[in-house]
């Protein structure tokens, strides 16, 4: 128990004098997991305004898989691209192992189900509400996505700020793809996870910290979305 | 307020194609859901430039037949002819409709309608003189960049009527467009579909309400489980309605 206030001092102390470490690793988080759910909403914002407007064959059984693959294991995505990215693998050739960029696909190929399952949802719902008058206008169905995105826009915020909580809290999918390698791949979750082991508590609970702090800001920041959108009459 | 209503000169945009002609007709119209038919055969042709009321107790499928009209549903049997031809995309966007309750976009009162505009291809010189005489004849410019969904439901109504009108629709559908509104609000909107009408638009309008139908209409389209039981002139429908349920609705009857 002493250890731990002690380790718990040291990790304060760490944040407070800006280590150089520990801003390396916090800074490689956050460029890894924005990329990957800005790459995550090119693809999955479209996606689920499509499907939430068009009516097509199969399409429970895609809303069903949209659904199930928002829970996809970490260490399962880890390892398809493993597969994929070594060396022997069939994209092999682009030397993606053990980089940053692989851990943007990886965390990419998780969040992409979350947020297009989540845009379906909130779509749908404006849709049921716009679509007599859209119609009524003559909007085309490409010019219907535009429009619904956009005034869904402060709904498909937070879901984009849900795809970041599951991005940056992860950790199966970029050990594998990133090899938590110092000062290349080596992202908060990872670091945790390795200082741990090794015994090292006060990195641990520095970036743990900073982790939970994190997560604190992403939802204040939701919720201070939903009030504004709210006085709007926009949510 | 009513009196700066009157003092608007009408200077909405006017109908400018040479279609003083556009006749609209249904032809053995028949709409089933669910194995119900709740259009039954109708037979219609409006009278051009008039304003025509939709009426007939609840469930008659007055805003049904409305929505064929207007394309927003197929028919399950019938035609719907726009100077005898169906209706294409350049149709489509010669008519609007206006609904019970607005729908407005979440954006601002001014971004409403320049949205209608921008879909229907107006230059930007042209989308912004529109957007100010529309803001001007609703009397919303005071509240352009408001959000549009913070409006009070008269306002609102008078956007989306606005927004309905700033594409210069040669026809325009309106479903119970003042169901919900106070009197002042619907003297508003009455107001400005006179103006729309004098400026060559012809309305089609659903309603309740028999004292709307009286000032607004030329002819009365009455329907009864989902077929035309009278169609006929305001004057003679309302002093001498000719079919029982007509003569029953207009009575106080429940018409069964």
């Amino acid at each position: 128990m002493h250890d731990f206030s002690g380790a718990f001092r040291l990790a304060l102390e760490l944040i407070t004098s800006g280590d150089s470490t520990l801003v390396e690793i916090v800074l490689l988080s956050l460029r890894v997991s924005l990329s990957a759910v800005g790459i995550a909403c090119l693809i999955g914002l479209p996606l689920g305004a499509a499907i939430a407007i068009t009516r097509f064959r199969g399409r429970g059984a895609t809303i069903v898989l949209l659904n199930t693959l928002m829970g996809l294991p970490p260490v399962t995505v880890g390892l398809l691209l493993y597969v994929l990215l070594s060396n022997a693998g069939p994209l092999g050739i682009l030397s993606l192992l053990y980089t940053p960029t692989a851990m943007i696909i990886a965390q990419a190929v998780l969040v992409t189900p979350i947020i297009a399952a989540l845009a379906r949802q909130v779509i749908e719902d404006l849709h049921a509400e716009y679509d007599e008058q859209l119609r009524s206008l003559g909007v085309g169905k490409m010019q219907s996505i535009a429009t619904l995105l956009w005034d869904g826009r402060y709904s498909l915020i937070t879901v984009a700020l849900a795809g970041f909580g599951r991005a940056i809290a992860e950790v199966g999918a970029v050990i594998i793809v990133g090899g938590n390698i110092e000062r290349v791949t080596r992202v908060m979750t990872t670091a945790i996870a390795l200082e741990t082991s090794k015994g090292d508590l006060a990195l641990a609970l520095a970036l743990g910290i900073i982790l939970i702090t994190l997560a604190i800001f992403v939802n204040a920041g939701v919720m201070a979305l939903k009030a504004t959108a709210a006085r709007a009459a926009y949510a | 307020m009513h009196d700066m209503v009157r003092d608007v000169p009408c200077v909405l945009p006017a109908v400018t194609e040479p279609v003083r002609g556009l006749a609209l007709s249904a032809k053995g119209l028949v709409f089933e859901a669910r194995g119900r038919r709740l259009i039954d055969g109708i037979d219609l042709s409006l009278r051009d430039r008039a304003v025509t009321a939709i009426m007939g107790p609840n469930g008659a499928g007055k805003s049904l037949l409305l929505r064929l009209l207007h394309g927003l549903l197929k028919p399950t049997q019938g035609e719907i002819l726009w100077n005898g031809q169906p209706a294409d995309a350049d149709m489509a966007r010669r008519q609007a409709m206006v609904f019970q309750r607005p729908v407005l976009l979440r954006r601002s009162v001014a971004a409403n309608i320049r949205y209608a505009l921008q879909i229907h291809g107006l230059t930007p010189p042209e989308r912004d003189r529109r957007l100010d005489t529309m803001l001007r004849v609703a009397r919303l410019d005071h509240l352009a960049e408001r959000p549009a969904r913070v409006l009070s439901g008269g306002e609102q109504q008078r956007l989306a009527l606005a927004r309905a009108l700033s594409t210069a629709p040669e026809i325009l559908f309106l479903d119970e467009p003042t169901a919900s509104l106070d009197p002042a609000s619907t003297l508003a909107i009455e107001e400005l579909l006179r103006q729309a009408q004098a400026g060559g638009t012809k309305l089609v309008l659903v309603t309740h309400d028999l004292g709307q139908a009286k000032r607004l209409a030329h002819e009365v389209v009455f329907l009864n489980r989902g077929r035309i039981a009278e169609h006929s002139a305001k004057d003679s429908f309302f002093a001498a309605p000719t079919s029982a349920p007509a003569q029953a609705f207009l009575d106080g009857r429940i018409v069964l």
